[in-house]
C-alpha cells in the first residue's frame, strides 16, 4: 500500500512509523536490548572474525562466541564431522584458545562492533564456570551463555545440564558473581522434561534460556563397519532437528516467563519466525552459517520483509503468537 | 569482491565413467585463486545433502574456473547432473595454497589420481622448471596429458595396471627417481597431492631422503573458511584447520 492508501484508511501515523522511522526489530533479553532477534549460535561463528568478510557484524542482534574454557582445549581427533540427512554430526570437542588468549587476542577485535557480545563458557567444575563468568563480566561482555549441554566432552557440559540439583546450584552461584552481564543457560534437549529444566534455570536466576543444543547422535559406515566420527558419537544439528527444537521452545514457553532463545536448524527467516511464534524472543543461527555464511543477514532481512508484508510494526508481536486452538498445514501443496 | 558468490555452470563434461570436468563462470567480481587453494561448491538445492563440497582449484580457461571431480557419493552424484546454465552458490578461493618456489631447489611435483587437479594449478608457477610424477589406476584416469607435456620437459606417468607409462604406483616411481638421483636428491622440493596413504608414504620417503616438501590434504569440512573446526588435522604444533592453515602443509609438520 502506498502513502495515499494509508491516508485514505486513516492509518497515516502507522505508515509513518512503518516506513518513515523504520520498523521495530528490537527485542529484550533481560535488561539487554538487541537491535534484532538474530544471534549466532556458539561454535558455528568462530570468534566472529572468521565471518567478517561475509557479514557486517554490526547488523547482528548479538554475536555468541564459541565456548571458552579456562585452559585451552585441543578438541577431539578427526574425523570430527560427518553429514547426515538434512543435518550434520559434530564432535569438535570444544576446541578453543582458552580464556587468557581470548581476552588478549579476540576480545579487542570484537569490541569494535556495535553488536551485543555474548560469550559461551564451559568449565570442568562449578568453580571454573564462576571464574570464567567473573572474568568476562569484568571486561564488560554483554552476556554469558552457560554451556551445560555439550555432548562431546567428558566433564562439565551435558553432565551438569542434566542433573537438576547441580544445575540449580551452578546457576545461582554464577548469578551471584556476575554484576552487569546477562546470564543465559543453554539447555540440553537430552532431558525427559524440558519444562522442568527451564524452570530450574529461571528459579536459579538465569536471565534467559537458550535451546536446544545438539542432539546426541551417531552414524556408521557400512562398508568398513566403522563409526563415521573418531569420537564415535557426536551432536546432531541442522534442519533435521528443527521440529524437535520448535516443540521444546513451545514447551519451555509454557513453563517460564524469562525469554527463550530458540536454536535448532534455523536456515532462513521462515524458520526463525516459526521459533518466535512458538515462544522464542530471539533465535540463534548455527549450522546455516556453514552452508551460507551470509545466512544471518538474509534472516534479518527476511524477518523485516515478512513483517512489512503483514503490515506489522513490531517483531515482538511474533513472540509466542502461536494460535494453538486451530491447526493448518498444506501437505499436498 | 567476495569469497561467496553466484556462478553459472558453463559445462560439466564427463571425462570417463566417474570423472568430470566442471567449468563455472562467476556472476560477480571474484578473488583470483592461488595454486593449491580450493572452493566449496553447492551441490543441491535442498537440505539433503546439506553442506557444500570442497574441490581443488584446477585451472582457469576461457570457459571459466575449472574443477576436476570424481563421482564418489551423494554430493558428487548430484553434481554430475549439473546442467549448463544452472546458477549455484560457491565459496572461494579458500585456504592456504602452495608456498612460493624456493631458490636453489628443483620442484618435484607428485600427483596421485584426481590429485592432479591441485598439482596442475602449480605447473604454471614453475613454468618448465618442474619435474612431474603422475600416477593413476589406469590410462582412462590420466587427465590433461598433453597440457602437462607442454608444461614440463620431464613428466613420468605411471599406472597401476601399466596401461600407460610405467607400471606401478607413483610411490614406486618416486623411489626409483630418488635412487637414480642419489646425492642430488636433496636438491628437490616436493609438492604432493593425492590420497592420504600416498601422501603419508611420500612424507616418509622424503624424511628418509632428507628432502623437504609440501602436501595438500583433504578432510571432511562443513564451512571451508575456518569456523566449524571440523577439518582439524594433527600437526606437531597441535591441531590445524585443513581449510584455513591448509590444505597445503609442510610435510614434516603433519602427524600421520
Amino acid at each position: 500500500m502506498d502513502i495515499k492508501g494509508y491516508v485514505r484508511k486513516g492509518r497515516y501515523f502507522r505508515w509513518k512509523k512503518l516506513y518513515g522511522r523504520g520498523m521495530d526489530l528490537a527485542v529484550n533479553i533481560g535488561h539487554l536490548k538487541l537491535k534484532n532477534p538474530v544471534m549466532t549460535a556458539s561454535g558455528t561463528f568462530g570468534y566472529g572474525e572468521e565471518y567478517s568478510e561475509f557479514v557486517e557484524l554490526n547488523m547482528l542482534g548479538a554475536v555468541v562466541i564459541k565456548g571458552i574454557s579456562l585452559k585451552p582445549m585441543e578438541g577431539n581427533p578427526s574425523p570430527r564431522i560427518c553429514e547426515t540427512p538434512c543435518g550434520m554430526l559434530n564432535s569438535i570437542g570444544l576446541q578453543n584458545i582458552g580464556l587468557k588468549r581470548f581476552l588478549k587476542e579476540k576480545l579487542p577485535y570484537l569490541k569494535k562492533f556495535d553488536t551485543r557480545l555474548i560469550v559461551n563458557i564451559l568449565g570442568n567444575t562449578p568453580q571454573e564456570y564462576v571464574k570464567l563468568s567473573k572474568s568476562l563480566d569484568d571486561v564488560s561482555v554483554d552476556g554469558i551463555e552457560l554451556n551445560v549441554s555439550c555432548p562431546n566432552v567428558k566433564k562439565g557440559g551435558i553432565i551438569l545440564g542434566t542433573n537438576k540439583k547441580a544445575l540449580a546450584r551452578l546457576i545461582s552461584k554464577i548469578r551471584q558473581s556476575v554484576k552487569k552481564a546477562i546470564v543465559i543457560t543453554k539447555l540440553s534437549p537430552n532431558v525427559s522434561n524440558i519444562q522442568e529444566f527451564s524452570k530450574i534455570a529461571e528459579d536459579a536466576g538465569s536471565d534467559a534460556v537458550s535451546l536446544i543444543n545438539t542432539i546426541p547422535g551417531m552414524a556408521i559406515d557400512i562398508e568398513t563397519w566403522k563409526p563415521k566420527l573418531a569420537n564415535i558419537t557426536g551432536g546432531l544439528s541442522g534442519p533435521a532437528i528443527k521440529p524437535i527444537a520448535v516443540r521444546m521452545v513451545w514447551e519451555a514457553h509454557n513453563a517460564v516467563k524469562i525469554p527463550i532463545i530458540g536454536i535448532g536448524g534455523i536456515m532462513n527467516a521462515e524458520d526463525a519466525i516459526e521459533f518466535m511464534l512458538a515462544g522464542a524472543t530471539a533465535i540463534e543461527v548455527g549450522t546455516a552459517n556453514f552452508v551460507n555464511p551470509k545466512a544471518t543477514i538474509e534472516i534479518i532481512n527476511g524477518i523485516e520483509a515478512y513483517l512489512k508484508k503483514r503490515d506489522m510494526l513490531d517483531v515482538k508481536e511474533l513472540i509466542g503468537g502461536l494460535n494453538a486452538t486451530e491447526s493448518h498445514n498444506n501437505l499436498n501443496d | 569482491m567476495s569469497r561467496y558468490f553466484k556462478a553459472k555452470i558453463i559445462n560439466n563434461l564427463p571425462l570417463n565413467s566417474k570423472n568430470h570436468l566442471l567449468s563455472i563462470e562467476p556472476l560477480e567480481q571474484v578473488i583470483n585463486p592461488e595454486p593449491g587453494q580450493f572452493y566449496m561448491i553447492e551441490v543441491g538445492n535442498s537440505y539433503d545433502p546439506l553442506l557444500k563440497r570442497p574441490f581443488s582449484y584446477f585451472r582457469k580457461t576461457e570457459e571459466g574456473i575449472q574443477f576436476l571431480y570424481t563421482i564418489k557419493g551423494k554430493g558428487t552424484s548430484l553434481m554430475k547432473d549439473f546442467k549448463q546454465g544452472r546458477i549455484i552458490n560457491i565459496n572461494g578461493p579458500l585456504g592456504t595454497g602452495y608456498p612460493k618456489p624456493e631458490k636453489g631447489y628443483t620442484p618435484l611435483l607428485v600427483a596421485g589420481g584426481i590429485g592432479i587437479a591441485s598439482i596442475f594449478s602449480l605447473t604454471e608457477t614453475f613454468a618448465k622448471k618442474a619435474l612431474i610424477l603422475y600416477g593413476a589406476r589406469n590410462k582412462d584416469e590420466i587427465f590433461v596429458l598433453n597440457e602437462l607435456k607442454a608444461l614440463t620437459d620431464e613428466l613420468i606417468i605411471s599406472t597401476d595396471d601399466g596401461s600407460l607409462g610405467e607400471k606401478g604406483t607413483v610411490i614406486d616411481v618416486l623411489n626409483d627417481f630418488l635412487t637414480r638421483q642419489s646425492s642430488l636428491a636433496t636438491r628437490h622440493l616436493l609438492y604432493a597431492c593425492g590420497p592420504k596413504p600416498m601422501l603419508e608414504a611420500i612424507s616418509k620417503i622424503a624424511t628418509d631422503n632428507g628432502i623437504k616438501g609440501y602436501v595438500s590434504l583433504e578432510e571432511n569440512m562443513a564451512c571451508g573458511f575456518g569456523a566449524c573446526l571440523g577439518c582439524a588435522v594433527k600437526t606437531i604444533n597441535g591441531y590445524k584447520r585443513v581449510c584455513k592453515e591448509g590444505p597445503v602443509f609442510s610435510m614434516e609438520e603433519i602427524i600421520w
